[in-house]
């Protein structure tokens, strides 16, 4: 057989390594049909364990040319050639080279990368380890780390990637005159001190487990879970270890010292999606529960892709189905309906609040005691009111039930009845049942107003859901066996075989040492939040359709010093933060450009545009209208009008708050799964019906309306306006240099001066012409407009603001 | 959005401008890009997408997709059931319920109901149709109807889910999605898949999430916009206050020469893309009030849809979406909801074919004139059909949802004309033959627009994830001319 390749041997890897050359190649084109899902195998022949394929002779090791697989591959003949044409899958000329050199090399097998546990390699003593890992990676590749970035960039770096928001004009000042040698440390440690940064993480997580305020399928109604939102800010700033935090969500109910806290977190377990809809299927419904909860864990901590094996054993995975619904049986303790509106959910209170409520309780309690003392009187004048109550006066189910005979009603009628009686009608004790009915009443308006939130609470065994392995997962068929609580068969499960397992056992195995997953999954994400790109390409699948991250020894490193730390995520932030990698310029040279366009390679810093939320925090913190206080209730900004139109059962209105709530966070707007908000969906925030473990970067034309056009960006011109001209003194030349300052934290150049010069002029001629248009443009939102400023000039200078608001420059992090 | 590139030329030559500051040039540039002509879209050379070259002969440029939400009911608008009328008010034949999975009617009595509304024949071919669509019978010669569709779902959500994306997981990109990103746009200054929902007075009908339009895993680009026929058609395209187009431009100039004059100093290839945004934002702000102004119309075209211009009805919206055909714009999907009869069948259902049976004959009418039917596919669906069987626990009479037999029709490009395919069972149950499934009719309509359905895929979650789904789909052969 002529193998003869055509491909050039010379730019082939001398050494062919499975994982980095051979998985690839395969995976694409062979396991589709040769693969570990059973029911599409062909011929039975699997290529992806070396024991299965030598059985059938798929190759002989070092001898490519005797090899079926390369005979087959390379096949003229249609009906016989590898991978068949109606795949419509076909190998390169350089694929084929790979594959016969792999097999003349002796077709050595390696097990896919992140199912290996993470090696810490040994680096020198004294150095950033991810200094020198990057280094070794650059020195192979032949590439140079670029020059540190300045200082303004620095400041403005750690502001966005660990608060979010930007560092005033004199914290640059400060740090950029700092010649201290510490000066970056301090400045990293004043950062993960600020509040601000667990909102700021908090973002990415709550993406990843699909925060919203919505249950987000049909009516799309609200549910109570914005405390769950607080504790993940809460739990970042106290530097929770990830381990605990990751306990406490799955089984923050089961922990032996569960308190008010931990059950909060357990509130992830409510974060699916969930229906209303009438005549929606119970069934239909607990399966997908039962899928979206699997779903997240393999997203957020595992980073897998489990959906496939909803259906079928996965074609590229070694996730089969059994692991899958196996998996989605430790969830089966839930309580949750299928179907239906959520419950109100445990109250959330303080301490102080607790206080209270129990003062309120005591009260009631008290209140009740001269009540008790008369309650034999005031019976009696009840059942002597009975006897002659006009029953149509009295509310329709306690007339009805009057017509009853007393000894013939069922207990709630009874209720009903002495309820009315002593609420409407009695005058005898009235003065002690008043008293009684306001404590009462008191308590009640108390506790309604208190946070409230959806939390895990088991079910008794008797009561828990059958989880059945579902054929195709079709929930209409009942054939599949009933499953228990297992975890997945491929990965390391020392410790947690041979007994019974409970959802605290798969949150322990997740943050178990041996687990070679979550360490990285997480350490994973987090460059990608530090450089805009994940060192592992695809964050939710760290399998073998994800991609083996090019520096796989820096990926292993941070997962193992993090886990080394005791899961200490700002141990690992501090570490990554505060490494020469992570402080070069973003800046690329035309090489670095035409030689890693993507920064694949980590020789300069990323540069991206920044996400929807902060996009928003940029603009309110610039107008100086954003408010700073941390967490509570999701807030509503200005709306385009009808776009809630579609939403129904019920149908509703969106009222957008008033004052400070108009002005909060990105992160604390209200997120409606079916309608998120428009300027966020613009920017790419997600809307969370998945988890989400990226978001995409567009380059949008709504991007330009939203910022041009939307009233809270247009108020946040004006409110900027309004600073500039009071902060910047009497010349246009000190005011724009102020405009530079609050919105970009530099010096306006010449050239901008000028283009800013020119562009005040045109608008201050229109609005000295036209009073009304200026009025009608200062209009715009609630924030009031400062008095005391020629309109015309207000408008003028908005206009201004406002191009600021939408420069580049502006919405970028370099 | 899928707006085409500015060419990077564009910004070179922006450059040369910036010295003479933000004043007349720039402005005067952007302005001149102004508004989009109908001819501009034909004159341009088509769009690439990620398709290229198509491996089959393109029929159809375009796909205008009419979505009657809530779920038609088949026994009053397509499949005259005569037996089922005949055995009105007797139990339904266990045989064919048993162990069936039913929404609202599960574990319920089930009992036959006949079709409540007189069919007749029409056209040449004698086809019959419910009398309640006599326009639609005027054009019935020129309309493929099946009757033997068939869907995976019962419940509204997950039905459109699947009906729009192929698959009942929220996440997945939407047809029009899909058919952007394979074959680019044409439209130049308008996104090239546009969503709209009939907007008007009426009961409050099923909800419509946005995800119907998602671009799913696709480039956000490729997401539907929807237009909206109050306010503002699309989100923020007008200026706030008072402000004029002209300073609005002025705004736009500054922006873009501050862009170009920091992008000297960091190099960043997104400055050009951003630049070109800004350009195409300000252009759209002009073609889409142009697009929606129909005061240009013949008085004669607005009689034939029936519409009164601005009233946001489906007749408004069909006229539109002919407007959008002409300006290139690859995928329109209109919605008109309220067709979920599980009670009050009988009014409310002839309400509902009043208010859409003019306007989508005239919408095939008008494209035939002007000669856009042949290289356009309009598809006319709900997202399942309704049962045989009658529902009563709900108030007056109605239908349940039921995904074993639906009917639906197609015109345009390729499509045989006057062809009834497919059938159902006497009594209307499930469809027996030539039965056709969502991925089919994906599959069929991605086949018309020149794409194998079977090789048009993305790497998503270790899938070749396609419209079209993992289990195998088939083109209809039987309804291609």
């Amino acid at each position: 057989m002529a193998a003869g390749p055509l491909f050039a041997a010379d730019t082939l890897p001398a050494n062919i390594e499975f994982n980095r050359d051979v998985r690839p190649i395969l995976a694409d084109n062979c396991f589709h049909c040769h693969g570990p899902d059973a029911s599409h195998r062909k011929a039975k022949l699997r290529l992806d364990v070396r024991e299965v394929a030598l059985e059938k002779d798929a190759f002989v090791p070092g001898k490519s040319a005797e090899s079926t697989l390369v005979e087959l591959i390379n096949s003229k003949d249609l009906e016989e050639i590898m991978p068949p044409p109606d795949s419509h899958k076909k190998l390169s000329a350089r694929d084929k080279a790979v594959l016969a050199r792999w097999i003349d090399q002796g077709a050595v097998y390696q097990k896919h990368w992140a199912y290996e546990p993470p090696v810490k390699a040994a680096t020198p003593a004294g150095a950033n380890a991810i200094d020198t890992l990057v280094a070794r990676r650059l020195a192979e590749v032949g590439l140079a780390p670029a020059p540190e970035a300045d200082r303004r960039t620095l400041i403005r770096r750690l502001h966005a990637d660990l608060l979010g928001l930007p560092p005033t004009p004199a914290e640059v000042v400060a740090f950029e005159n700092d010649r201290a040698p510490d000066a970056y440390a301090r400045l990293v440690e004043r950062v993960l001190a600020s509040p601000h940064y667990g909102e700021r993480m908090a973002i990415g997580w709550l993406d990843v487990v699909r925060f919203a305020d919505t249950i987000g399928y049909h009516s799309d109604n609200p549910r109570n879970v914005w405390p769950y939102r607080d504790w993940v800010i809460n739990s970042f700033n106290a530097n929770k270890r990830f381990d605990r935090f990751t306990l406490e969500q799955i089984a923050g109910d089961l922990l032996p010292d569960a308190s008010q806290e931990t059950r909060v977190g357990s509130a992830f377990n409510r974060l699916l999606l969930s229906t209303e809809e009438g005549g929606a299927q119970p069934k239909d419904y607990e399966a997908r529960m039962v899928a979206d909860r699997v779903r997240a864990i393999g997203t957020a901590w595992l980073g897998q892709t489990t959906g496939c094996a909803q259906c079928h054993d996965h074609k590229f995975d070694p996730i089969t189905q059994r692991d899958f619904y196996a998996l989605g049986a430790f969830f089966s303790d839930v309580k949750e309906a299928a179907i239906g509106r959520r419950e109100e959910g445990m109250l959330v209170a303080t301490p102080q609040q607790e206080k209270r409520l129990a003062q309120l309780e005591a009260a009631v309690v008290a209140a009740r005691r001269p009540v008790q003392r008369r309650a034999a009187e005031i019976d009696a004048a009840q059942v002597e009111w009975e006897g002659r109550a006009i029953a149509a006066s009295a509310p329709r189910e306690v007339a009805a039930a009057l017509k009853k005979e007393a000894a013939r009603r069922t207990a709630k009628e009874k209720g009903a009845v002495r309820e009315h009686y002593r609420a409407k009608v009695a005058t005898v004790g009235s003065a002690e049942l008043d008293a009684l009915a306001a404590a009462e009443l008191a308590r009640k308006q108390y506790a309604d107003e208190l946070p409230r939130c959806l939390v895990t609470e088991a079910l008794p065994p008797a009561q828990r859901r059958k989880v059945r392995l579902l054929p195709r997962g079709n929930w209409m068929d009942e054939s599949g066996e009933v499953m228990t609580p297992a975890l997945p068969s491929y990965l390391p499960r020392a410790g947690f075989e041979g007994r019974d397992l409970t959802r605290l056992d798969l949150a322990r195995w997740l943050v178990a040492r041996e687990n070679p997953l979550t360490a990285r999954a997480f350490a994973n994400r987090l460059w990608q939040q530090l450089f805009g790109t994940a060192l592992s390409r695809v964050p939710a699948d760290l399998g073998a359709q994800g991609e083996t991250p090019l520096n796989g020894a820096l990926l292993d490193w941070l997962a193992c010093e993090f886990m080394d730390s005791g899961w200490d995520v700002k141990h690992l932030v501090r570490t990554i933060v505060s490494s020469t990698t992570y402080r070069q310029t973003s800046v690329a040279t035309p090489a670095q450009l035409a030689a890693d366009p993507e920064n694949r390679e980590f020789a300069r810093q990323g540069r991206f545009r920044v996400e929807a939320e902060l996009v928003r925090d940029r603009a309110l913190a610039a107008a100086g209208l954003l408010s700073p206080r941390i967490g509570g209730p999701s807030v509503k900004p200005y709306q385009p009008a009808r776009y809630w139109e579609m939403l129904n059962f019920p149908t509703r209105d969106y009222v957008p708050d008033a004052g400070e709530a108009q002005h909060r966070r990105g992160l604390y707007v209200w997120w409606q799964r079916t309608f998120l908000h428009p300027s966020l969906l613009a920017f790419d925030a997600p809307s969370r019906e998945e988890c989400a473990a990226e978001r995409t970067r567009s380059n949008l034309p709504q991007q330009a309306l939203v910022l041009l056009n939307d009233p809270t960006y247009v108020e946040a011109a004006r409110a900027l306006a309004g600073r500039i001209l009071a902060e910047g003194g009497a010349t246009p030349e000190a005011r724009i240099a102020r405009a530079w300052q609050r919105a970009l934290q530099r010096a306006p150049r010449s050239d901008e001066v000028r283009t800013a010069v020119e562009l005040i002029d045109e608008h201050l001629r229109i609005y000295r012409a036209d009073s009304k248009a200026a009025d009608a443009l200062l209009a715009t939102g609630d924030a009031v407009a400062p008095s005391g400023i020629d309109r015309a000039e207000l408008a003028a200078w908005t206009h201004l603001a406002r191009v600021l608001l939408n420069l580049h420059e502006f919405i970028t992090r370099s | 959005m899928n707006f085409f590139p500015t060419p990077f030329q564009t910004r070179r030559a922006f450059i040369g401008r910036v010295s003479q500051g933000v004043g007349a040039v720039a402005l005067a540039s952007l302005l001149g890009k102004g508004s989009s002509s109908v001819h501009a879209a034909a004159a341009r050379p088509a769009a690439r997408g990620v398709v290229h070259p198509l491996p089959l002969p393109q029929k159809v440029k375009r796909v205008i997709w009419l979505t009657m939400a809530g779920g038609p009911s088949q026994f009053e608008t397509f499949d005259p059931k005569p037996k089922l009328a005949s055995m009105h008010g007797q139990p339904m034949p266990e045989s064919m319920t048993r162990g069936q999975q039913l929404a609202q009617l599960q574990g319920q009595k089930l009992v036959c109901h006949g079709p409540q509304f007189p069919f007749a024949k029409f056209g040449k071919n004698q086809t019959e149709i419910s009398t309640l669509l006599p326009h639609l019978g005027g054009i019935i010669d020129d309309v493929c109807l099946i009757r033997s569709m068939t869907t995976d779902a019962i419940n509204h959500d997950p039905a459109h889910m699947f009906m729009n994306t192929g698959a009942q997981i929220a996440g997945r990109p939407s047809m029009g999605a899909w058919i952007n990103y394979g074959l680019g746009s044409e439209a130049e200054n308008l996104p090239g898949f546009v969503v709209m929902v009939t907007t008007g007075p009426g009961r409050s009908p099923q909800p419509i999430a946005t995800r119907q339009w998602s671009s799913g895993f696709l480039p956000t680009k490729f997401q539907g916009v929807q237009l909206q026929s109050r306010g503002d058609a699309v989100h923020y395209l007008n200026n706030p206050g008072r402000v004029s187009r002209a300073q609005q431009g002025a705004d736009i100039a500054a922006i873009n020469a501050l862009n170009r004059q920091h992008d000297a100093f960091v190099a960043d290839p997104e400055i050009a893309t951003r630049i070109a945004q800004y350009e195409l934002a300000f252009a759209m702000q002009a073609s889409v009030p142009e697009l929606t102004d129909l005061r240009g119309e013949d008085p004669r075209t607005l009689a034939l849809y029936g519409c009164t211009p601005g009233d946001g009805s489906f007749a408004s919206n069909c006229l539109l979406a002919r407007r959008l055909a002409e300006r290139g714009v690859r995928f329109i999907q209109l919605y008109h909801r309220d067709w979920d009869h599980h009670s009050q069948l009988n009014e409310e259902l002839p309400l509902r074919c009043k208010e859409t049976d003019q306007a989508a004959a005239a919408l095939i009418t008008d494209l035939k004139r002007r000669g856009m039917l042949d290289e356009t596919l309009v598809v006319w669906t709900g997202e399942f059909g309704r049962t045989p069987m009658s529902q009563g626990n709900k108030g007056p009479t109605g239908r349940d949802h039921h995904n074993k037999s639906m009917s639906m029709w197609l015109a345009g490009g390729g499509i045989k004309r006057g062809l009834v395919y497919g059938a159902t069972d006497d009594l209307g149950y499930a469809a027996t033959e030539n039965i056709c499934t969502v991925h089919d009719l994906h599959a069929t309509m991605l086949h018309q627009l020149g794409i194998r359905h079977d090789a048009f895929s993305v790497k998503f979650q270790g899938l070749d994830a396609k419209l079209t789904g993992v289990e195998g789909a088939k083109v209809i052969d039987g309804i291609l001319g």
